[in-house]
């Protein structure tokens, strides 16, 4: 199994931890539906330019999540009147997220206590 | 999770990610053209950033992979593809293993018909006969069956039933029909419900003649009365006396007998009006069925052991009991271990195994001589990460494809072959049925067997892709075999094969020869070119008293036919499938109890001139004449075991004997032995009574005209026919040659010596195949090296000795294991009524000829090729 990667843009390639891409597309979905460039221009947007998703990795990701029933897909007209394959949460996606998070925050938490200063 | 339906969207999964990724791009582009970058470096640019387009679709598809379904249709796939390129191969795997699998579930689907399966009855494994004990047979007296009822306390209901014959008039037409007496609380005991009206019950019965009633066969009813629901109350005749029509049984009611399906139940106590026989009278009338239902928690044992201290308490209180003792058991073949249907079915269930097993065999060679010729492709997947367990898959994949082609193709067949056998009445209009058409558990065993052996046959050359060196593998030339010194498992499985086979054609030979003996046997009498015609003239209103001037009258028309040579009529005859018997007493006896009778004789009550016609030669003494009747001296005409068992070696002219103490008999002639009811059985003694004097004053109704003609049998028939339905108006009867009834007593032994032989057959070809696939692959692989030898001045025959020599070592090893084998089965053949035992001289015989010609066959080929080898041009080749 390939580990999702996120290139950070103007810094050196970073690995991030597993899962991380496929949070931050849940997330991205849990607010509306979306088909995967927009997908890609909203993280980089909502990063502040910080996070560039690799679409090499977003694709194979969609899919997983697929068939994971995590999410459903189907063709729609974009605004812009083109042919997109919208994403859409299901009710499994959102609860792999909720744990997901939680369990991200918990992890946040102690790696924020390691890395601060010792006090006293 | 996953459905099946996945893998076969592979494509549309595919096109649409394809899509996808296209309007991904053409979106980045046109963001990138109004962003103010001319289309061709936007066009660039963009696909820089996307990177490889063609991965991308490859990972995206690949998370909806599933390796082992995957991996599995594609080893199903390729396993297809390679039984395809190999048509011959398929074919024959396919064949071999289509006859030992269907082979094996036609034999099984006979034995859980006749011994497996229940009788059509709710709870059938609580319902218990009571035989008699030892080497009794099964049949009661109806006074001791109500000791049995009355008295027992380890049942909670006993019924008793006895086989009838009638002729039932409907309307205006008269059938021969075939019944069942039954004791009122029959259907109770059973607990079974009619499928129209209601059935007889114990309340019904009221004494002598009192529930004049009749419950029909589904069967019966469908053929005699069309299924019509207005028979109910409808009124029939058997023998001339009215009964009625009170219910219909269900459909998958067939009644208590596994071979006999009635055609319908009516109340014992009206039997008597039927057939004009007492069965209420006499303790040594044993012509009873007995069956009843054990009270919950009791043991057949404790049963058995209740039963015979009542048996006991029976004998003090009424001598004819003496020497009673009983036993409960399993009803049908299924409850007596010496029944020989069973003992012949299980004997061709393990044969019929043998001969998968053999099979297994040699395609386990095969396809280690297949995998063996795959070494090198197999050693680099092998090499190049491949794990064991997947080429062995792949390899396990074809072999249980192949079986299951072949369990599939040989249960179609089977299932052909029961269906006929299963609508097979043998005995004309008399209503016996092979229940053997297969059910649910048939199918399991065969897809079981088919499994069973694809697997036994696959995991064989599974262990050369165990030891595989993949580094030695991969080198050409390779020979991936053990080494030929050593015994390998190819040896082992040839071996087996020739054992198989050799057990197989000793079987085969010894019922073959058993066969020829039987068709050459001394009858005692000469059955062809006799027509028969049997009717029973109770069923056309006559009595015991006034049926001999009928049968007088019936001879006399006969004797006028023209064409007709002799003729004469009796009460019956041997081989007609029936047959009565009686209890010799020796002269002196006064207790006429069981016990001390000598034994029981086949009884034939028989018109002046009879041995004439039959052409029974008259040993010593005189024929019967018209004189012999009611009011001249009780004689009798006995055969030659009749009279040593009674007398030793002194003439029986003269001497007497009784059968009870009012039927005193004084011997006036001395026949040569015969057959009376199966070709294969041992001498057995007989009487003969006149037929104008009866037994002890019982006049026999039965009238069996026996006709010797020189005309073709059917002319002979149709004037009897004629005949007998001008004297016998409305009677039905029936015309028959008394070489097919002589034919018909043969069918056992003829069914076991073609199931024989064509096993054996089977089994030959496969030991055949078996030594040709191993010399020649011997002689394929040391060519080289015998043609080195050659050339080196070695003489042909030590070449042929080094090649050939482990086939034939083998051969005849297998061979002597495979005779002595043999020889214990076919004494099982033997106690089948087979005339042969193994030990005949010719048997031993032809079975050496047939393995000797078996590996002459098979070598010939390999041998020839390997003579033919010219060293220089084989090693120029090398």
């Amino acid at each position: 199994m390939k580990q999702p990667m996120v290139n950070s843009r103007n810094t050196e390639q970073r690995d991030l931890f597993r899962g991380a891409l496929e949070m931050m597309v849940l997330q991205s979905l849990h607010r509306q539906p979306m088909h995967g460039y927009a997908l890609v221009q909203h993280i980089r947007q909502r990063s502040n330019d910080l996070l560039q998703v690799e679409e090499g990795s977003l694709y194979p990701a969609l899919q997983r999540m697929l068939r994971a029933r995590l999410l459903t897909a189907k063709w729609t007209m974009s605004p812009t009147n083109r042919r997109v394959r919208t994403y859409q949460i299901t009710a499994a996606g959102t609860r792999h997220l909720e744990q997901e998070m939680s369990s991200f925050e918990q992890m946040m938490k102690g790696i924020y206590l390691v890395l601060s200063p010792a006090e006293g | 999770m996953i459905s099946f339906r996945q893998i076969f969207k592979r494509s549309q999964i595919h096109d649409d990610l394809a899509e996808e990724i296209q309007q991904h791009l053409a979106e980045e582009i046109e963001s990138l053209v109004a962003g103010g970058m001319n289309r061709r470096d936007a066009e660039f640019a963009a696909r820089r950033r996307f990177g490889n387009t063609t991965l991308i679709e490859e990972q995206g598809s690949e998370a909806w992979r599933m390796p082992n379904i995957e991996g599995w249709l594609s080893d199903l796939r390729f396993a297809l593809r390679r039984l395809k390129a190999s048509p011959g191969f398929t074919l024959t795997a396919v064949t071999t293993l289509a006859l030992g699998i269907g082979a094996n579930v036609v034999v099984f689907s006979v034995l859980n018909g006749l011994i497996l399966r229940p009788l059509g009855v709710p709870d059938a494994k609580n319902l218990y006969q009571i035989s008699h004990g030892k080497n009794g047979g099964d049949a009661q007296a109806y006074p001791d069956y109500r000791d049995f009822r009355d008295r027992d306390p380890s049942f909670s209901g006993i019924m008793a039933y006895k086989i009838l014959t009638a002729g039932m008039s409907i309307d205006n037409a008269t059938v021969r029909s075939w019944g069942f007496a039954a004791t009122g609380n029959y259907f109770d005991v059973l607990g079974v419900q009619p499928a129209l009206g209601r059935f007889f019950h114990a309340s019904d019965e009221h004494g002598l003649g009192s529930a004049p009633y009749v419950v029909l066969s589904d069967d019966f009813w469908r053929r005699q009365f069309g299924a019509r629901s207005d028979v109910l109350g409808k009124a029939v005749k058997l023998n001339g006396h009215p009964f009625t029509v009170i219910g219909v049984a269900q459909r998958g009611f067939r009644g208590t007998d596994v071979f006999f399906w009635p055609d319908y139940w009516m109340p014992v106590v009206n039997a008597e009006q039927v057939t004009g026989w007492s069965d209420f009278c006499c303790r040594d009338h044993i012509e009873f069925m007995v069956m009843g239902r054990l009270k919950p928690g009791i043991a057949p044992q404790r049963a058995t052991e209740s039963l015979n201290a009542l048996a006991a308490q029976m004998a003090r209180e009424d001598k004819k009991d003496d020497g009673l003792t009983l036993r409960v058991r399993e009803p049908g073949p299924a409850g007596n271990e010496n029944d020989p249907v069973k003992k012949g079915l299980l004997l061709i269930m393990l044969l019929a195994g043998l001969v998968l097993l053999a099979a297994c065999a040699n395609l386990a060679s095969i396809f280690a001589a297949r995998a063996a010729d795959r070494a090198g492709e197999l050693a680099v997947r092998m090499a190049i990460g491949a794990s064991r367990w997947i080429v062995l898959r792949q390899l396990l994949t074809e072999a249980v494809l192949v079986s299951l082609m072949g369990g599939l193709l040989g249960s179609i067949f089977a299932r052909q072959l029961l269906q006929s056998l299963s609508s097979w009445q043998p005995f004309g209009d008399f209503p016996t049925r092979l229940l053997v058409v297969p059910d649910a558990s048939v199918y399991v065993v065969a897809i079981g067997l088919s499994l069973a052996s694809g697997i036994l046959f696959g995991l064989l050359p599974a262990r050369q892709v165990w030891r595989t060196d993949v580094v030695q593998a991969i080198k050409t030339g390779y020979v991936w075999m053990e080494s030929f010194r050593r015994f390998a498992m190819r040896d082992v499985l040839l071996a087996i094969q020739i054992v198989v086979c050799t057990l197989l054609v000793t079987a085969s030979a010894v019922a073959i020869r058993g066969m020829e003996r039987a068709m050459h046997v001394a009858l005692g009498f000469n059955p062809q070119g006799v027509t028969v015609a049997q009717a029973d003239l109770n069923m056309a209103g006559y009595t015991s008293d006034s049926a001999l001037p009928a049968q007088k009258r019936i001879l006399e028309q006969a004797q006028a036919m023209p064409g007709v040579t002799v003729a004469t009529i009796s009460d019956d005859m041997p081989f007609s499938g029936g047959g009565g018997q009686w209890f010799v007493y020796r002269w002196g006896t006064t207790d006429f109890v069981p016990a001390h009778m000598s034994f029981a004789a086949a009884t034939f009550q028989v018109a002046p001139g009879y041995l004439h016609t039959v052409q029974t030669p008259l040993l010593a003494g005189r024929d019967f004449t018209w004189h012999d009747d009611k009011n001249a001296p009780n004689v009798a005409i006995v055969n030659q075991t009749f009279a040593r068992m009674l007398y030793g070696d002194s003439t029986p002219i003269g001497q007497k004997f009784a059968l009870w103490a009012t039927a005193k008999y004084q011997i006036v002639g001395e026949v040569e032995d015969g057959r009376y009811h199966a070709v294969g059985e041992k001498p057995q003694p007989m009487m003969m009574m006149p037929l104008a004097q009866g037994i002890g004053g019982y006049m026999s109704t039965a009238a069996t005209v026996l006709v010797r003609s020189k005309l073709p049998q059917d002319q002979v028939a149709s004037a009897l026919h004629r005949m007998l339905s001008h004297e016998l108006p409305g009677t039905p009867f029936m015309v028959r040659s008394w070489s097919d009834s002589v034919d018909l007593s043969l069918i056992p032994m003829r069914a076991i010596t073609v199931v024989l032989g064509v096993m054996g057959l089977l089994a030959a070809v496969l030991a055949m195949t078996g030594i040709f696939g191993m010399a020649s692959y011997s002689v394929a692989k040391r060519m080289k090296e015998q043609g080195i030898r050659i050339a080196l001045g070695a003489k042909r025959p030590q070449v042929m000795l080094a090649v050939l020599g482990r086939p034939f070592l083998l051969l005849i090893c297998g061979s002597m294991l495979g005779l002595g084998a043999g020889l214990l089965t076919s004494r099982v053949v033997a106690h089948l009524g087979s005339l042969a035992t193994p030990s005949d001289p010719l048997v031993m015989f032809s079975v050496c000829l047939a393995m000797i010609l078996i590996g002459v066959v098979a070598t010939w080929i390999p041998a020839r090729r390997m003579l033919a080898i010219d060293p220089a041009q084989l090693l120029r080749e090398a």
